[in-house]
């Protein structure tokens, strides 16, 4: 074999076998279909958004389709072709306010938002480090881990933007306390749940208070270490999750309200509970826990009902036909507002496809369906 | 000319003893009397396979990493870019399973147990090998018995010709990724008996390099198509190593300093909205080694010692994210003595024992600062009957760990026999059939113990036994066929206790169990033809190919039992195409990694495309009075393929590199 052998022959065959290789395709969406039809129902579907494990850019979003009874995994490459690297990396929250869907990409640092509708992007907000939306008058407020102004920049202080619904541009920010997480927002202030979890041993144990007029810091309210969820409940009282600090001191669960007369909340109860997140339907809040015990090296998961009036555990588990013991991570829940229909997620190993379980009112599972990596937040869509 | 003949010599004689009988006798009787040290050819049952000399620097590789991609069996993770973290995977066992020997001393990280390759370039080094299940020589440290795959690093030893007092050579590489790296080497006969080598490197390089993501949807029409450059890959390293060898009447010795710094971007992942992270590492790796060998009659005697001290700084800039500024400490105190006993011609024994010492130090929240103290015990015999060569040993091995302020974790005492069969079915020996069976096991690292929040004491460690049957076919002659090597090799591993991350609660907290179990199956084969078709002109082909079932069979409930483990590819393979004429070299060389998923579930989502990259260099030798002048031109991915060899990390384009020698 000469040189002019060898690239007659060699650099042609190699060219055959590079052509092997094939255009990438945009992720096309999956359909399963579930039957759970309910046409014409006020609730039109729900969308999950997959979380994706870091660095993967694996957030997916799915939706459930009421009155077709079908389930679109992965349907936002497929309906936003053009944008580049797809939804993103390490999803965080969900919500939608009129007509816009908003999904919080933590590590892509941006909030993208969507026609509730088509699922066709509008447009994104930049947001370092974002984490839980919640809206208010015409605003989108959304809790970053990063602040405006680092004054110490070992430990910045988090912030919460203010972002113009119609315009998707950022009107004020508020510097608040270390990592926050949800908020909520009660008779015109906005009740902030600060976790400080990469200041670990010092965690925050605060819940910062926010005048909406002014969007000023007015308080921080001592609560209890390491505060992950805020959510309130129909009563206007706030239930708050402290994570604890995942050895000696337990995960907990905590109720503020206003002290009677004043416009001032307060902790009036710790629930001796460990609580990972909580939905409600009428009086009830469903919530579940997962722990990790060193001693047998395993999860401690328990599922429960508490009546939000007497704030007592009414129940121990709402899953009543055994299907928690399919269940390796918990990681979302939600309840269907009309129906009472409670849905959970297993998150699994984390870098494998999730399920979502669908369970009656009354804890019977009706239907399950494969999801995208860390199935963790609902929302659900109006007619 | 005379020099530059036999210092090929030297460098192949690595390779071809490891074939057993060579026509080499007279030359490594002839090297007998100049280097004490290359006394006779191993004992070598199962040959390894080598990348050496002028081969090994004519392959367009910028690292050690890069040259392993020409081994059949390995499979290189690549975070892309000069800078950017390689590390191998040997049979689909898992990183940690691959002892990395450089010199003679394993080298160590007790932190999280993997060594980036990335970290040593090729300049100082003459001979790479490998070896499935383990170096099959009786004398070596306890330590060497103990990995399921191995790769050993050799530099250069310094070989002088009567009236010669130094040599000298400086190299300079410039080329893509606006790299710059120069290099020298000096060799000096400091005595009869004594030289020294001083080797120094400094690489410099922005790591800047274009890469592409491109999408079409089913129709045919294009999606995005985007070109970007890949950020903070850049690094700034420098090596430093100084070499004295000695002999004396009756064995060898020499003594190594290494000291390797360097400042890194890590350039990340890229996602979207995130084309640019903040990340930066400073790595100083430093050792000091020295070995002894004596041969005293019918007694061997083969004695390490080693102390490395390891740092890093981590560093997270990045201001979307909250800041990180870690330093870790690494300490190594290490010591070894194998010693051989040949009691007939045909049998030999040999026990060795190796001490080691690893301590971390890291200013992280709540940690325990753990040292361990292990200790090996090894025995070994071989058995020589011409036609069938035996050896089995067992591994015994004391790992003791200690932590600050919490109840360590009791200590282990494991037991790893391994046996190797080599048969020669036919009179001249051009055909060999071998076989082994053994057992190892990988310690859990200091961070699967230890670290914070994340670690669990309790693991145990996680073992592999490998089953391999293959055959080698390997013929020399002087004819228009000037050598001719095949092998195949067959074999089945398994995977035990395997520690993986398992999740806990929420956000992505993790503990490390002892939950998996891998089933592999695996076919390597590689082939070496060399013809002399024409005068001077020399052809050149290697090749290797592989197969890999390998499956994860933890729990049948799971969504991805016997599914294809993350990364691994059915088939992958190299092929390499040398020409040699008067001073002239071309190689073409083409690596083909097969289909992978980059998760355990093996579903669309997941799935990566193969990727493969052709690469070419020339290169000339000339000679300048007293000068030998090399220069050498490489284009590496001339096809300009875009591929990722890890999920959401690009690979660089089309690149170039050019590199002169000057040697005296």
């Amino acid at each position: 074999m000469t040189f002019k052998q060898f690239f007659l022959y060699f650099l042609p065959l190699l060219m055959v076998a590079t052509s092997c290789r094939e255009d990438e395709l945009v992720v096309p969406t999956e359909y399963d279909i579930i039957g759970d039809e309910r046409p014409g129902d006020e609730i039109r579907g729900f969308y999950l958004v997959n979380e994706g494990n870091m660095g993967s850019n694996k957030c997916t979003l799915d939706f459930y389709d009421y009155y077709t009874g079908l389930y679109s995994r992965n349907f936002y490459a497929e309906k936003n072709p053009n944008v580049i690297k797809e939804l993103g990396d390490v999803g965080n929250d969900i919500g939608i306010y009129g007509s816009k869907l908003y999904v919080v990409v933590n590590c892509s640092h941006k909030v993208e938002v969507m026609d509730s509708r088509s699922g066709v992007r509008l447009g994104q907000i930049d947001i370092p480090n974002c984490r839980y939306v919640r809206f208010h008058r015409g605003k989108a407020y959304i809790s970053s881990y990063v602040g405006p102004v680092l004054i110490d920049p070992n430990a910045p202080k988090g912030a919460v933007y203010e972002i113009d619904t119609l315009s998707l541009a950022v009107t004020r920010k508020v510097s608040v306390g270390y990592q926050p997480e949800e908020m909520e927002i009660v008779d015109d202030y906005m009740y902030v749940a600060n976790s400080g979890g990469y200041r670990a041993p010092n965690y925050d144990n605060t819940v910062s208070v926010i005048q909406m007029v002014d969007f000023k810091q007015v308080q921080q309210i001592p609560v209890g270490i390491n505060l992950h969820r805020l959510k309130k409940d129909k009563y206007n009282k706030l239930w708050v999750t402290s994570r604890g600090d995942y050895q000696d001191r337990p995960s907990r669960l905590y109720v503020m309200q206003k002290k009677p007369g004043y416009n001032q909340m307060i902790v009036t109860d710790t629930i001796p509970v460990a609580c990972s997140n909580m939905a409600f339907y009428e009086d009830k809040m469903y919530f579940y826990a997962t722990e990790w015990n060193n001693y047998t090296a395993s999860n401690t998961i328990t599922y429960g009902v508490i009546d939000v009036r007497t704030k007592e555990v009414i129940s121990d588990n709402f899953i009543k036909d055994g299907t928690e013991k399919d269940i390796t991570i918990p990681y979302g829940i939600a309840v269907h507002p009309e129906t009472g229909d409670i849905f959970v997620t297993d998150a699994k190993n984390y870098v494998s496809s999730g399920t979502l379980y669908c369970f009656s009112s009354d804890g019977y599972k009706k239907w399950s369906v494969r999801t995208g990596d860390i199935p963790a937040h609902i929302t659900f869509l109006s007619k | 000319m005379k020099y530059l003949l036999l210092s090929t010599a030297i460098l192949s004689l690595i390779p071809l003893e490891a074939f057993g009988d060579t026509p080499l006798d007279t030359l490594s009787r002839q090297l007998d009397e100049v280097v004490v040290t290359a006394r006779k050819p191993a004992d070598d049952i199962i040959p390894a396979q080598t990348l050496s000399g002028k081969e090994l620097h004519r392959l367009n590789s910028n690292s050690v990493a890069d040259a392993l991609r020409y081994f059949s069996g390995v499979q290189v993770k690549d975070y892309g870019g000069v800078g950017g973290i390689k590390t191998v995977n040997i049979r689909s066992m898992g990183t940690n399973h691959t002892g990395v020997v450089y010199d003679g001393v394993e080298l160590g990280n007790a932190q999280n147990g993997q060594i980036d390759l990335g970290q040593f370039s090729l300049d100082n080094i003459e001979a790479l090998s490998l070896y499935n299940g383990q170096k099959s020589e009786i004398l070596q440290p306890a330590k060497d018995f103990g990995s399921a795959g191995t790769i050993y690093m050799r530099t250069r030893t310094p070989f002088f010709n009567e009236g010669e007092t130094y040599h000298a050579r400086a190299t300079i590489r410039t080329g893509s990724f606006d790299l710059l790296n120069p290099s020298a080497l000096v060799e000096l006969k400091l005595g009869k008996r004594v030289s020294a080598s001083l080797s120094a490197e400094w690489v410099n390089s922005s790591g800047k390099y274009k890469f592409r993501y491109r999408r079409v949807n089913p129709a045919g029409e294009l999606a995005y198509d985007t070109t970007a450059v890949r950020q903070n890959g850049d690094i700034n390293a420098t090596r430093i190593e100084l070499n004295t060898h000695g002999t004396l009447n009756s064995g060898s010795w020499n003594f190594k300093v290494y000291n390797y710094n360097s400042e890194r971007g890590v350039p990340g992942a890229i996602v979207n909205n995130v084309w640019r992270r903040g990340e930066r590492i400073w790595d100083t790796n430093s050792f000091a080694q020295g070995r002894y060998t004596g041969f005293f009659g019918k007694f061997t005697t083969l004695n390490n010692i080693k102390y490395a001290f390891y740092r890093t700084h981590y560093v997270n800039n990045d201001d979307k994210q909250v800041k990180i500024d870690n330093l870790y400490k690494q300490k190594e105190i290490y010591f070894s003595s194998a010693n051989e006993y040949t009691i007939t011609d045909f049998w030999k024994i040999s026990g060795s024992y190796d001490f080691m010492w690893n301590n971390l130090d890291a200013d992280v929240y709540g940690f325990v600062k753990p040292d361990r103290i292990s200790q090996y015990l090894s025995v070994a015999t071989a058995l020589d009957f011409n036609r069938v060569k035996l050896q089995a040993s067992a591994l015994g091995t004391f790992i003791h760990d200690r932590i600050k302020g919490q109840e360590a974790p009791k200590d282990k005492h494991i037991f790893t026999p391994a046996i190797f069969v080599n048969g020669y079915p036919l009179r001249n020996k051009d055909l060999s059939i071998r076989a082994f069976y053994k057992q190892s096991f990988r310690m859990p690292t200091f961070n699967d113990l230890y670290y914070a929040d994340m670690g669990n004491s309790k693991l145990s460690p996680e073992r592999v036994t490998q089953y391999n049957l293959g055959l080698l076919y390997d013929h020399q002659s002087s004819s228009f066929i000037s050598s001719a090597r095949v092998s195949a090799d067959v074999y089945y591993n398994r995977v035990k206790d395997k520690i993986v991350a398992y999740p806990k609660g929420q956000q992505f907290r993790w503990t490390m169990l002892n939950l998996g179990l891998v089933d592999i199956r695996g076919i390597d084969l590689t082939g070496l033809l060399t013809i002399n078709p024409y005068k001077d002109l020399y052809l050149t082909v290697r090749g290797q190919y592989t197969f890999q079932r390998a499956i994860d069979i933890t729990n049948p409930s799971d969504n991805y039992y016997r599914d294809q483990i993350p990364y691994i590819p059915r088939h992958s393979g190299a092929a390499v195409i040398n020409a040699q004429w008067k001073g002239w070299g071309l190689n073409y060389s083409w690596i083909y990694v097969g289909e992978r998923y980059n998760q355990q579930e093996n579903i669309r989502y997941n799935y990566t495309q193969p990727w493969y990259t052709s690469d070419v260099s020339l290169s000339k030798d000339f000679k300048l009075g007293r000068v030998s002048l090399r220069g050498l031109i490489e284009i590496n991915n001339l096809l300009s393929q875009d591929y990722d060899v890890i999920l959401n990390y690009p690979m660089p384009k089309r690149n170039y590199r050019f590199t002169l020698t000057v040697e005296i």
